[in-house]
């Protein structure tokens, strides 16, 4: 795939939409394509992280390893990304991301990153959006855990 | 060592001294001859008398003798021996016999000098190496005393003039001398007033000289020690130069050089001056013989009281005296150089407590183990300020215990280690190895049965396998053979270092003690390293090396098949779809999108800087072989786009981003330039570039990796082109040329690339995901099948460590320290805080495996942490340079205790 396609490709994402021609070309340009075969651990939870991705084509797991083994909590599929959490807070990796088919990724560096987020308010509002989005999800998850919680605990 | 060096010198060198005098006292009856047959010229030859003496009875009537001229009826024999001659041929033949006489005399001279050349060199030879060994005989604590810089300099620097000197020290006051006194002697013959009036003024020269010389030896003195000094400075920048960049102190330090430079430049000035107002004098005093000569001998001629010819015969003579008496006021003032400058050298070199040679050389009868007990009784040790550092330790301890040596800092931990290594000598007290007194073993015992690490352990700048085998090589122990030529030069490197008092080992002898490793030969000793590096966990890191080595197929042919085994056995492999995206191999026929268009073109190696990959666009070669296929305008085109590209990507980045680094093939000094070109030129004007301009554009695609860029700049068309490329360029390789690339053929060792690339034969895929290690992981896997991993870390012992092994990390180093401790399978193993620069994990690791491999032999391991003390045998706790404590970890480690105490500070 030539950078201009990629670009093209790129420009699909809702996060990138309002960043500029020449400003997707140099994150097409600069951040590693990764093909992950089906099966693959993107990242494992625990591990340092020094980049986010983008899921370009395919499908991901979101596992968490839980005392009483691992736990799917999500599904990634096109478009969305994941890793941010690592580095913006400096934290090591919060969940394990797996491959569930062949797995297209584009790879953003930490200082990538950054420089994307200061330069482009729109995509600071998309990834602020998709966050927001997914702690509103985990919150009803939370609410619905305790409800059932609470059920079990009143079934005694 | 000789305090003095005329007695240094007759020691060593008396028979070739008494040779060079000898030669210098055959000269004198030739020198002597040459000037009896100038005046034979001069009178019989040219003028035609002699002078014959006669009793002349004066007008007093008392008789006196008188030579007067004769003149002579020729035709006469010469000496008046064999056959008579004319005039004309008398003296033809008188000027043969001087010019015969200068051949032998000059003969004479150059046999002389070539002779003293051999002596001073041997000489030089044998201070140097004498000195060396002195530095092998230093105690340890002399170290912090003599720092680097002096020893160098005067080992090189400063002995060099006493070369010189040796050759010259009798031969030339002899020589020059004897011919001083022949030609007075000759003038006393022919008129002892003029004789006496050249040398009237020589007792004023003998008086004064000396009284200047003194000046200069002091001033000489002082010159050598500041130089030394220098030497100091510039030894300690070498060695602090980080410190000195951390903290800004530059300009200090240039400062201080520069003081010490003045001081050097005063004393050196002065030198000068006064070697001046001793040469004018001496020229002066000189000069006033031809003024009496001119005097007083004119007056004579003229009164008819002294023929011409002996006045002219007597202010040759002079001359001849000059010449000597010059060369001996120089060899007054080279010897009183040289004795200075030996009695300062040997002066460092005798410290106090020096080791007996024997220590150093001696070999043991048979060889020795140490068995039983280790016993040390009352271990004194004190600095040299008087700190008492040990305290009368003792101690008794089975040869097969595994002991920990715990105590803070002052303790005397360390000490106590060194001195059961027998680093330092303790001021009282004895240690003993079993019924062996450590004190009387020379090295050959100690420095094989029993190893030490520190936490600084020093690397040589060796392969990494010498470092690991340094201590294994004590002697040579299987001579190397050498046949015709080879051994003519064999025996006179043995003859050549024996006259000059060396060592004449064979360096390239084996030295190599199999028996103390345990093997029998080198195969055996390869794989013993290898595992020396397991116990210390260095062996995937030598792996690592050996995957990057490159071997020569000739000399290792097993090597390169085993390597050609794996590269083929991967294409099996590579069958399976998820492997094979990893790699794309090099194929004659096909472009590589993971190698840039350079690679794809050379589709080789290159070998020196000939076709540096870098520069091809300025190879005329490589032009001539895209105008050949026609694609040179295709490549300056290609090289317009990607120009503009970067331009596009870059430009609004400041020049010291890191992306620029990263990702661009163009740098950030080079961008300006670029985009002077693409605002002057568009596409379609690109004939209209200048020649530096286009090679600028076209060095361009070189760069570029298909796959990494994806700039969509190398298409189908380009590729097609590219493969004619490379075949023309294979195909038509001028042979001066041929040398130049090691073209990648699929069933041949590319000797320029490194044995993962000639495995790999291709290149790693971009974008798949953990790629390196995937591909690492397949290779290992393929080699361990084949049996051939054990083969790669032995090319990686070839490894060059460089200068004090700085090519590897810190890490790295301390752990080839410990390695070469271990195998040489020593009896006690002595370690002081040898762990404590590394990780926590490497820690446990060697703490585990040295414990494993030491058991049921001794290991003294001074820890860094307290708590390590628990896996031992045995601990000695240590406080004030006593042992306070001595037993299990399980005794010692109850409440109260020295040993909990330590522990609970350390966790606190």
């Amino acid at each position: 795939m030539s950078l201009n396609e990629e670009v093209e490709l790129l420009r699909q994402i809702p996060m990138f939409q309002k960043v500029e021609q020449s400003k997707l070309k140099l994150l097409a340009f600069t951040s590693e394509r990764l093909t992950f075969p089906a099966g693959e651990m993107v990242c494992e939870q625990g591990e340092p992280g020094d980049s986010m991705y983008v899921i370009v084509q395919g499908d991901a797991d979101v596992i968490v390893n839980l005392p009483n083994g691992p736990l799917t909590v999500a599904q990634l599929h096109k478009n969305s990304f994941f890793g941010e959490i690592a580095i913006l807070c400096d934290i090591p990796r919060t969940a394990t991301i797996k491959a569930t088919t062949e797995l297209v990724t584009l790879r953003i560096t930490k200082d990538l990153f950054y420089r994307l987020v200061s330069e482009f308010p729109q995509m600071t509002i998309e990834i602020m959006r998709e966050i927001a989005f997914r702690l509103d999800r985990t919150t009803q998850d939370l609410q619905q855990a305790r409800n059932d919680l609470n059920k079990l605990q009143g079934a005694d | 060592m000789e305090r003095n060096v005329f007695s240094f010198i007759l020691k060593y060198s008396y028979r070739q001294q008494i040779v060079l005098v000898l030669l210098a006292v055959v000269n004198m009856p030739f020198t002597m001859l040459g000037y009896t047959l100038v005046e034979k010229i001069v009178n019989e030859g040219i003028q035609g008398f002699r002078k014959v003496p006669e009793q002349v009875t004066q007008a007093d009537g008392s008789v006196i003798e008188k030579s007067v001229k004769t003149s002579i009826e020729f035709p006469e024999a010469v000496f008046n021996i064999g056959p008579e001659f004319d005039q004309v041929l008398f003296l033809f033949v008188l000027v043969g016999m001087f010019l015969l006489n200068i051949l032998l005399l000059q003969g004479i001279k150059y046999a002389l000098n070539v002779y003293r050349g051999v002596t001073a060199e041997r000489m030089l030879r044998r201070l140097r190496y004498a000195l060396f060994q002195r530095i092998l005989r230093f105690p340890k604590p002399t170290f912090k005393k003599t720092s680097q810089g002096e020893v160098i300099s005067m080992i090189t620097g400063e002995v060099e003039p006493l070369g010189g000197f040796v050759g010259e020290c009798f031969s030339l006051p002899v020589m020059q001398g004897g011919i001083m006194l022949m030609s007075l002697g000759y003038m006393l013959i022919a008129d002892w007033k003029l004789a006496l009036a050249a040398v009237a003024l020589y007792p004023l020269q003998f008086y004064i000289i000396p009284k200047l010389q003194k000046r200069v030896n002091l001033l000489g003195k002082e010159r050598v020690k500041r130089v030394r000094k220098l030497s100091e400075k510039i030894g300690e920048t070498v060695t602090g130069i980080g410190e000195i960049h951390a903290h800004d102190a530059s300009n200090l330090e240039l400062a201080t050089f520069s003081e010490r430079l003045n001081g050097i430049y005063y004393i050196r000035l002065q030198i000068y001056i006064w070697k001046f107002i001793i040469k004018f004098v001496n020229n002066f005093i000189q000069q006033l013989g031809p003024v009496m000569f001119y005097s007083i001998g004119g007056y004579l001629v003229i009164k008819g009281e002294l023929d011409l010819g002996t006045l002219f015969a007597a202010i040759s003579a002079h001359k001849e005296i000059g010449a000597p008496w010059k060369e001996l006021l120089g060899y007054y003032q080279r010897q009183a150089d040289a004795r200075i400058k030996y009695e300062q050298v040997v002066e460092q070199f005798a410290p106090a407590g020096l080791f007996e040679e024997e220590r150093l050389m001696s070999e043991p009868e048979s060889p020795v183990r140490f068995e039983g007990e280790i016993k040390a009784s009352g271990v004194t040790l004190t600095d040299d300020q008087n700190n008492s550092i040990l305290d009368s330790v003792s101690f008794a301890l089975g040869l097969d215990k595994r002991v920990a040596l715990v105590g803070g800092g002052g303790s005397g931990r360390d000490e106590l280690a060194e001195v059961m290594a027998r680093l330092i000598d303790p001021d009282r007290g004895t240690v003993n190895y079993g019924e062996h007194l450590l004190q009387g073993l020379p090295e050959a015992v100690t420095g094989r049965r029993i190893s030490f690490v520190d936490n600084a352990p020093f690397i040589f700048n060796l392969s990494l396998g010498d470092n690991l085998f340094y201590g294994l090589k004590h002697r040579p122990l299987k001579e190397a053979t050498y046949e015709g030529d080879k051994k003519k030069e064999r025996d006179s490197y043995v003859t050549e270092a024996q006259a000059s008092g060396n060592l004449d080992y064979d360096l390239a002898a084996d030295w190599v003690d199999y028996q103390a490793a345990g093997v029998e030969d080198n195969i055996g000793l390869r794989r013993a390293g290898i595992e020396a590096l397991k116990v210390v966990g260095l062996d995937e890191d030598v792996y690592q090396f050996g995957l990057r080595g490159r071997v020569d197929p000739e000399k290792r042919s097993d090597i390169a098949e085993g390597v050609l085994k794996v590269r083929k056995a991967l294409d099996e492999r590579l069958t399976d779809p998820s492997l094979a995206v990893l790699i794309e191999r090099f194929d004659p026929a096909a472009y590589n999108s993971n190698a840039s268009l350079a690679e794809n073109l050379l589709f080789g190696t290159p070998v020196g800087d000939t076709f540096d990959l870098d520069h091809l666009a300025e190879h005329p070669y490589i032009l001539e072989v895209l105008e050949k296929v026609g694609m040179t305008d295709q490549m300056v085109s290609m090289g317009y786009q990607a120009a503009a590209t970067m331009v596009e990507l870059f430009s609004d980045l400041p020049p010291d981003h890191e992306l620029f680094q990263q990702f661009s093939f163009v740098s950030s000094d080079d961008l300006p330039e670029l985009q002077g070109l693409l605002a002057q030129y568009t596409k379609d004007q690109l004939d209209g570039l200048k020649p530096h301009e286009r090679t600028r554009l076209m060095s361009l695609p070189f760069k570029l990796v298909q796959a990494r860029h994806r700039l969509g700049i190398i298409d189908d068309s380009v590729k097609a082109k590219v493969l004619e490329a490379r075949k023309a360029f294979a195909d038509n390789l001028p042979d001066d040329l041929s040398g130049s690339v090691a073209f990648f053929d699929p069933d041949r060792y590319n000797a320029a690339a490194n044995i993962q690339d000639n495995i790999l034969f291709g290149k790693i895929a971009y974008g798949q995901a953990q790629a390196q290690d995937r591909v690492g992981s397949l290779m290992r896997e393929v080699m361990a099948e084949l049996g051939i991993i054990e083969t790669v870390s032995e090319v990686g012992l070839e490894f060059e460590v460089g200068i004090g092994g700085s090519r590897l990390t810190g890490a790295q180093r301390q752990k080839l320290a410990l390695a070469r401790a271990v195998v040489k399978r020593p009896d006690v193993l002595i370690l002081t805080e040898a762990t404590a620069s590394l990780d926590t994990s490497s820690q446990a690791r060697i703490l585990d495996g040295l414990l494993t491999d030491f058991e049921g032999r001794s290991i003294i391991w001074g820890v860094h942490r307290p708590a390590m003390a628990e896996r031992f045998d045995h601990v000695l706790v240590m406080k004030g340079g006593r042992i306070v404590e001595s037993g299990s970890f399980e005794e010692l480690s109850k409440e109260g205790s020295a040993l909990s105490q330590l522990i609970a500070a350390e966790a606190a």
